[in-house]
């Protein structure tokens, strides 16, 4: 421990007159914590960082977050062993005065004044390539791509299930198996998904946590996400846009099943729900709600048809 | 004016100003209704018969103009109460009392009976399951508890009856459609019902008004052990 206040021309290399080296020592320090901890948290945490892997882009998700984490754990390492390197190097003495603040010492200095804008802009340039390049190599990494989306994927099948919501509940129609619509969200397995996300009234927002699928629900707006399940569970659906009185209550719950579960139990809910599936508006991407109230249903606004570019097996749209 | 006269002044301004607070708040903001305990004086495990009524307008209280659900307590009194508590893991028998004119559905979906016993509900002593909104008198309202999966259709009366009820409670010699069904309670919680038909008129897509107001067109079942 040391009671003599850094000379002002000693940091942050030099080691003047018998002065310990605290820059390389806090180098040092932080180094080698950095090598410790990064792998580690990569390696151990990592894997259990939400939202898992459940879907291709849960997947990269987890990676991204992963990646920002490894990145961040460094920074905050080196300033987690400053601020202890100080307390226990430079704190004021149990007798005595403490050493002053300001002056010479305190004085700026050019290579860490360098280094700092250096070191900060490679991060964020860094960040910005890799967020930009995981948006694109991912479909949109989830999030809804509005209702032209640039970042399509390559899937020979894409199966589209339509996201409606409404005050307050999220309902879902399969326009594959008659445009049948049920309170309940059910995937295949190892299936390319199109999330086609509209709502009859105001904004909601889909987000469907393990899936890792988020796009906003907004009337007369076909907001389109893209996601491929990895692996059979549950799944949470949750509205992220307040949207009323009865926002919080609007969840529901889901599932990712096998393929041939999900074929036995969209033929079974189609033909059960037959009966009201007819009284339905014929199925379109977005609807034209009344906006006068409780006067009138939601009507097909006959604009854009089914796209082909979404073929579930040898299924074709109701529309 | 002395020191005391001027104190005097501030207390006796501020006792108005926290006056008309309390009654801004108490008015507008805090609920207006209590809680129709369903759980005195009920033998354990045997069923709830839960009656409710719906009505165009609730002539009374802060917004008159309202439509609203009303509750019948035990005692066989009409309550606008809000937040019904039952037993848990107990038969629910509800009967709603339909008094209110309707439309089409915005989303046929809700027309279809879910989440009951035998997913029917008896209306006017004849069961369905599904009812077409587009055709007779559309729905008046839907009584639903989403968390729980549940949703009935309430048909609508006829609007050009001559005997509608204008002003709560209504009773039977209003123009009304009964409807029954039942479901099992959960176990314990609080579980927020609702309509999903958008009968707040002269609101933004009807869903404003009574439909953003707990204690109208919405609710919870506060279930209890």
């Amino acid at each position: 421990m040391s009671d003599t206040a850094p000379r002002p021309d000693d940091a942050p290399v030099a080691a003047a007159d018998g002065e310990p080296r605290h820059f390389a020592r806090m180098i040092a320090i932080w180094l080698m914590l950095s090598l410790i901890l990064d792998p580690l948290f990569y390696f151990l945490v990592g894997p259990h960082v939400p939202p898992g892997t459940m879907t291709s882009t849960a997947e990269e998700n987890q990676f991204d977050f992963n990646i920002l984490i490894v990145i961040a754990l460094p920074v905050l390492i080196a300033v987690w062993v400053y601020l202890g390197y100080s307390i226990v190097m430079w704190r004021a003495p149990k007798s005595g005065v403490a050493d002053p603040v300001g002056g010479e010492t305190a004085r700026t200095h050019l290579g860490v004044q360098a280094a700092w804008i250096a070191i900060t802009s490679v991060i964020v340039l860094f960040l910005a390539g890799f967020g930009t390049f995981e948006l694109i190599s991912t479909n949109g990494a989830g999030g809804g791509e509005g209702p032209n989306p640039i970042w399509t994927p390559t899937a020979a099948h894409i199966l589209p299930i339509q996201v409606i919501g409404q005050q307050w509940a999220f309902t879902y129609r399969y326009p594959t198996f008659g445009g049948f619509e049920t309170k309940q969200l059910m995937v295949p397995v190892d299936t390319t998904i199109a999330f086609h996300v509209t709502s009859l009234d105001v904004i909601h927002s889909f987000w469907a946590y393990q899936l890792s699928i988020k796009a906003d629900a907004n009337p007369q707006v076909d907001n389109v996400a893209f996601t491929t399940t990895n692996h059979t569970g549950s799944v949470t659906v949750r509205c992220s846009e307040l949207c009323g009185l009865w926002h919080g209550a609007m969840f529901n719950y889901g599932q990712v099943i096998s393929k041939q579960a999900f074929e036995n139990w969209a033929t079974a809910t189609e033909k059960a729900n037959a009966s009201n599936t007819k009284l339905l508006p014929p199925f379109a991407w977005t609807y034209v709600p009344d906006a006068n109230g409780a006067d009138g249903g939601y009507y097909n606004d006959t604009v854009v048809p089914y796209s082909p570019s979404e073929v579930y097996g040898a299924k074709q749209p109701a529309s | 004016m002395s020191f005391r006269g001027r104190l005097s002044t501030f207390l006796v301004l501020l006792a108005v100003v926290v006056a008309l607070a309390v009654y801004t708040v108490n008015t507008y903001f805090l609920p207006q209704s209590g809680v129709a305990d369903f759980t005195l004086a009920q033998p354990a495990g045997a069923p709830v018969n839960l009656t409710v009524q719906t009505v165009g307008q609730i002539n009374f209280g802060p917004h008159p103009t309202w439509v609203s659900y009303l509750v019948q307590d035990p005692s066989g009194q009409w309550l606008h109460d809000t937040t019904w508590k039952v037993p848990a893991h107990t038969r629910i028998n509800v009967t709603v009392r339909q008094y209110d004119s309707g439309s089409p559905l915005r989303n046929q979906q809700w027309g279809k009976v879910q989440g009951v016993a035998g997913n029917v509900e008896i209306l006017n002593g004849k069961p369905i399951s599904v009812y077409d909104s587009n055709s007779g008198n559309g729905v008046g309202h839907t009584f639903a508890i989403p968390t729980l999966g549940i949703s009935v259709p309430l048909v609508a009366v006829d609007p050009n009856a001559t005997n509608i009820c204008s002003s709560a409670p209504c009773h039977s010699d209003s123009v009304s459609n009964t409807i029954t069904f039942s479901f099992m309670s959960p176990g314990p919680g609080e579980y927020p019902w609702q309509c999903f038909v958008p009968c707040g008129l002269g609101f933004l897509f009807g869903n404003g008004g009574p439909m953003s107001d707990a204690n109208y067109m919405g609710g919870f079942l506060d279930v209890v052990q």
